[in-house]
């Protein structure tokens, strides 16, 4: 129902993620342009999705949120196909399409049955080089964005902690704003800065085309080179590193808003995956996470939520994908009624000390290791969900192929290993610390209840 | 492992092509009863090794009382949270010791349980003791009761503060009046404090029979297997009758309009009307109409006139949602305060454009082709089969529902749009919710 999604970063564990990689093929076009075919015989339905190495990351100050607006501007025209008649042309094939942008990507994509395959080929590569971008469809399309702010963030009190919470973890790398931007940038932004995001970072060799479906790759591939393979390449602009100097000590922010319930939401400063054949950290943060909050009988919810019943809600979670190369392990919650966020602070921070001291055990690792498993086959039931692991991995920087070593990457995880990485980055010092003081309704009432202590 | 694999995939060419052959949707659904009366279907499917099935009862929260709102749902959410002497913590580890999901939904008819386990012998054997156990033998313990009450409540007390929620809630409560569907699945703060653990049991007792339920089966089991699961799971439920019907829905017989004072940015609103029931001879009609309406996402006109046009929403709807009485036809959107009476206006001049003047021939060779042409992916998932499967038994619909689709969707017309919208949807009656008032700050 909602037209282009904007993936925030969410608190959900990434472990349904993995398979074996059989019957994918890669293919490279002469321009760059990067294919990835994954056949799927099951249903005779195709997913496309193109993803462009473009996300709020690559923004700068003043501009933020760019990233997103072009997206939105993607569906207003090309010189051959006028504003909005690419979802006509896409729904009178039967086709859903969408897109959503990330702080890594930006992702357009289409369903179609298998036979309009081409369609999709046909307007994506047109909308790669030909995107008509006036000022008339842009100062409306603004004011779209801005009202999804609005609805996304301004009114939606966890999402305002949150992004308080990415601008106090984050102080110099691109990953401390939001995929939105901020309100001000979006009143000020004009049609030209969207211009010249789409012609810094909209070409074939900044680009993978995913599919996944039934198709043949060899026929997909031919498909591709005959939509895709006229574009030309572009220089790409430098990027640059901006890495996050070493945080020395803990950080907290507040924020005050309409709510009844407070949140607190905390986080460090950890690796993401960088070696894929050496790396075995972020493994092992993964799999803590899964310990901390896998199932609903995992560490978290098990003592907090449901034995001392200090909290109504708790989860952890981290992302081991980053292309910045950067991640936070972050755990949130909401505490009961009449206890503070500072007491959950409290019980949050004794669950960690407590793997840093006594570590996790077997039966919990293997517990993890079974959901892996599992959802390395549930994954099979849907074909979108396979494109996007594919297409995250990939625009991330890494091959699809490590999704075939994943759960043997997971599996070598060791208890010691566990402890190991929570003992090494789970640091006071290298802690962030958000919460919700949650305000009246009515600015001139009475906060209810016991005022709630910080 | 991969010879067996180019089988099952020659196979399924095959039987594509037959399929495209037959305009047939191809999904060959097996239907009995158990022995004590649940109504079962089948989809047989060996291409994943993944078992999904959901057990659905009439239990949702059409069946709450005004007095005891909340039960029902507080009911279904117990049960997979101790049953047999399992607490919650030993059913959620024995759950993802083999990797086993188990789910449910609850809606205001409807009350599922879901399952999704490998269909390896240890896998399935083990998930499936424990959903048998939580179906026959939910032990409602005290202390867990009063845990997830408490937690319900704070829940609730949240969602009075958010525009969203408020909304919601007063749209249908404006709606259905006294009727049940009025009802919140959640509850009310007062009345959750009263449920205690006997209305538990005793509404467990009366609506988790066999008769009247549905069992949903989609993926890796032989027939025989199938039919074994199902005695299972139907065997010890309660001895309870066929639950009576749902009473129908009276229609408003004038406007309702409520401005809600909210300190958010935006106003949120609502507009609707009771739509209609699943099986009912309009609802294709009006499924195709709503489509270019406000259904069909970016190209209904809804979304032209207010978000493409003049950049008033990021999100505008409308929707009807087919219940087993009529449920709700709504229309959404959230817009800068300010414009909220501008956006309003023009969401109700397109409306009624849309009632007098109907629509095009062109819109509708459109709705159609995108319907039709998208009848593939509504089954391309075990998991999308198995939610028909539940809702074609749960709903009574023929068997044949999906091989029907396409053909009653293409049969509707122009003239038909028009003649249904205008004799089943009273714009003068409708209920409008802005919360978020603008005149009030």
């Amino acid at each position: 129902m909602i037209k282009k999604i904007l993936i925030v970063c969410t608190l959900l564990p990434t472990l349904l993620v993995s398979v074996a990689h059989a019957g994918i093929e890669e293919f490279k076009l002469s321009n760059g342009l990067k294919l990835i075919v994954q056949e799927d015989h099951r249903s005779p339905v195709v997913v496309s999705q193109v993803w462009y190495r473009a996300g709020s990351m690559d923004e700068v100050n003043g501009k933020t949120g760019v990233a997103h607006v072009l997206e939105h501007m993607m569906f207003k025209g090309t010189n051959k196909v006028k504003a909005g008649q690419f979802s006509r042309l896409i729904a009178a094939a039967g086709g859903k399409e969408n897109a959503f942008t990330g702080s890594d990507y930006t992702c357009y994509f289409q369903q179609l049955e298998k036979s309009h395959l081409g369609l999709s080929f046909k307007l994506e590569a047109d909308r790669m080089a030909n995107l008509q971008l006036t000022k008339e469809e842009f100062d409306k399309e603004i004011k779209v964005v801005m009202e999804e702010r609005r609805w996304r963030t301004d009114d939606k009190p966890q999402s305002k902690v949150g992004e308080a919470f990415q601008a106090a973890a984050y102080q110099a790398n691109p990953y401390g704003r939001q995929v939105i931007g901020f309100m001000n940038d979006l009143e000020n932004m004009t049609y030209e800065d969207a211009r010249e995001w789409y012609h810094d970072w909209y070409a074939p060799n900044n680009a993978t085309l995913v599919v996944v479906g039934d198709v043949k790759a060899s026929e997909v591939y031919k498909l591709a080179q005959q939509y895709f393979g006229k574009l030309s390449p572009k220089v790409l602009p430098v990027r640059k590193p901006q890495v996050e100097p070493v945080q020395i000590g803990e950080r907290r922010v507040l924020v005050k808003a309409p709510a009844k319930l407070p949140y607190l939401l905390m986080g460090y400063h950890v690796p993401a995956l960088v070696d894929t054949d050496k790396d075995w950290e972020p493994y092992a943060l993964e799999v803590l996470a899964g310990v901390l909050s896998g199932n609903p009988a995992s560490r978290l919810n098990q003592k907090l939520v449901r034995e001392s019943q200090l909290a109504i809600d708790v989860s952890a979670g981290y992302d081991l994908l980053a292309r910045g190369h950067l991640s936070l392990f972050e755990l949130d919650g909401t505490p009961s009624e009449g206890k503070t966020v500072k007491e959950l602070e409290v019980a949050l921070l004794q669950q960690i000390e407590q793997v840093k001291n006594s570590g996790v055990t077997v039966e919990e690792l293997d517990r993890v290791k079974a959901g892996v498993i599992a959802s390395d086959v549930y994954k099979r039931d849907s074909m979108f969900y396979q494109a996007m692991q594919i297409g995250t991995i990939e625009t991330v920087g890494f091959s699809y192929r490590i999704l075939e070593d994943y759960p043997n990457k997971l599996r070598a995880v060791t208890p010691e290993q566990v402890q190991a990485v929570a003992k090494k980055y789970l640091l006071q010092d290298n802690l962030t610390i958000a919460t919700l003081d949650p305000q009246p309704m009515d600015p001139n009432a009475k906060p209810q209840g016991k005022p709630h202590v910080h | 492992m991969s010879l067996k694999k180019i089988q099952t995939t020659l196979m399924l060419s095959f039987a594509m092509l037959m399929m495209n052959l037959s305009a047939e949707a191809g999904v060959k659904i097996q239907q009995w009863q158990t022995t004590t009366g649940a109504e079962v279907y089948f989809v047989e499917n060996h291409d994943l090794p993944i078992v999904d099935l959901s057990v659905n009862f009439s239990a949702g929260s059409v069946r709450d009382t005004a007095e005891k709102s909340g039960l029902a749902g507080i009911t279904r959410y117990l049960m997979a949270l101790g049953a047999a002497g399992m607490s919650d913590e030993v059913i959620a580890n024995k759950m993802a010791d083999i990797g086993a999901i188990l789910g449910g939904e609850f809606t205001s008819d409807r009350a599922t349980f879901k399952l999704r386990t490998l269909s390896s012998v240890r896998e399935q054997t083990q998930a499936l003791e424990v959903f048998v156990k939580v179906l026959q033998k939910p032990d409602f313990p005290q202390t867990v009761l009063d845990r997830e009450k408490a937690r319900i409540i704070a829940g609730l007390q949240e969602s009075a503060t958010q525009p969203e929620s408020i909304a919601n809630k007063a749209f249908m409560a404006a709606l259905y009046g006294k009727h049940p569907y009025s009802l919140e699945e959640s509850g009310e703060v007062e009345t959750v404090s009263k449920i205690n653990r006997e209305d538990l049991q005793a509404f467990y007792a009366k609506y988790y029979g066999a008769k009247g339920s549905v069992i949903a089966m989609m993926g890796d089991l032989t027939r025989e297997q199938a039919n074994q699961i199902a005695e299972n799971l139907s065997g010890n439920l309660p001895k309870a009758s066929a639950p009576e019907p749902i009473p129908s829905v009276i229609l408003p017989s004038q406007a309702i309009e409520q401005r809600i004072a909210h300190p958010a940015s935006q106003s949120h609103i609502l507009l609707g009307y009771p739509g209609i029931k699943r099986g009912d001879a309009d609802l294709f009609p009006l499924y195709v109409g709503n489509y270019i309406l406000g259904g069909g996402g970016f190209v209904s006109r809804l979304t032209e006139e207010v978000r493409e046009k003049r950049g008033l929403v990021y999100s505008v709807y409308s929707y009807f949602m087919p219940m087993a009485e009529l449920g709700p036809f709504q229309i959404g959107l959230q817009t800068k305060k300010e414009q909220a009476d501008v956006a309003l206006n023009l969401v109700r001049e397109t409306f009624d454009k849309f009632l007098k003047d109907g629509v095009t021939e062109k819109e509708l060779t459109a709705a159609k082709a995108n319907i039709i042409g998208g009848f593939p992916m509504r089954i391309d998932s075990n998991a999308k089969i198995l939610d028909y499967l539940a809702m074609i038994g749960f709903y009574h619909l023929p068997l044949n529902y999906l091989d029907e689709y396409n053909g009653n969707v293409d049969k509707v017309t122009v003239a038909q749009i028009k003649e249904t919208f205008n004799r089943r949807l009273k714009p003068e009656n409708f209920v409008t919710i802005v919360v978020g008032d603008p005149k009030a700050n």
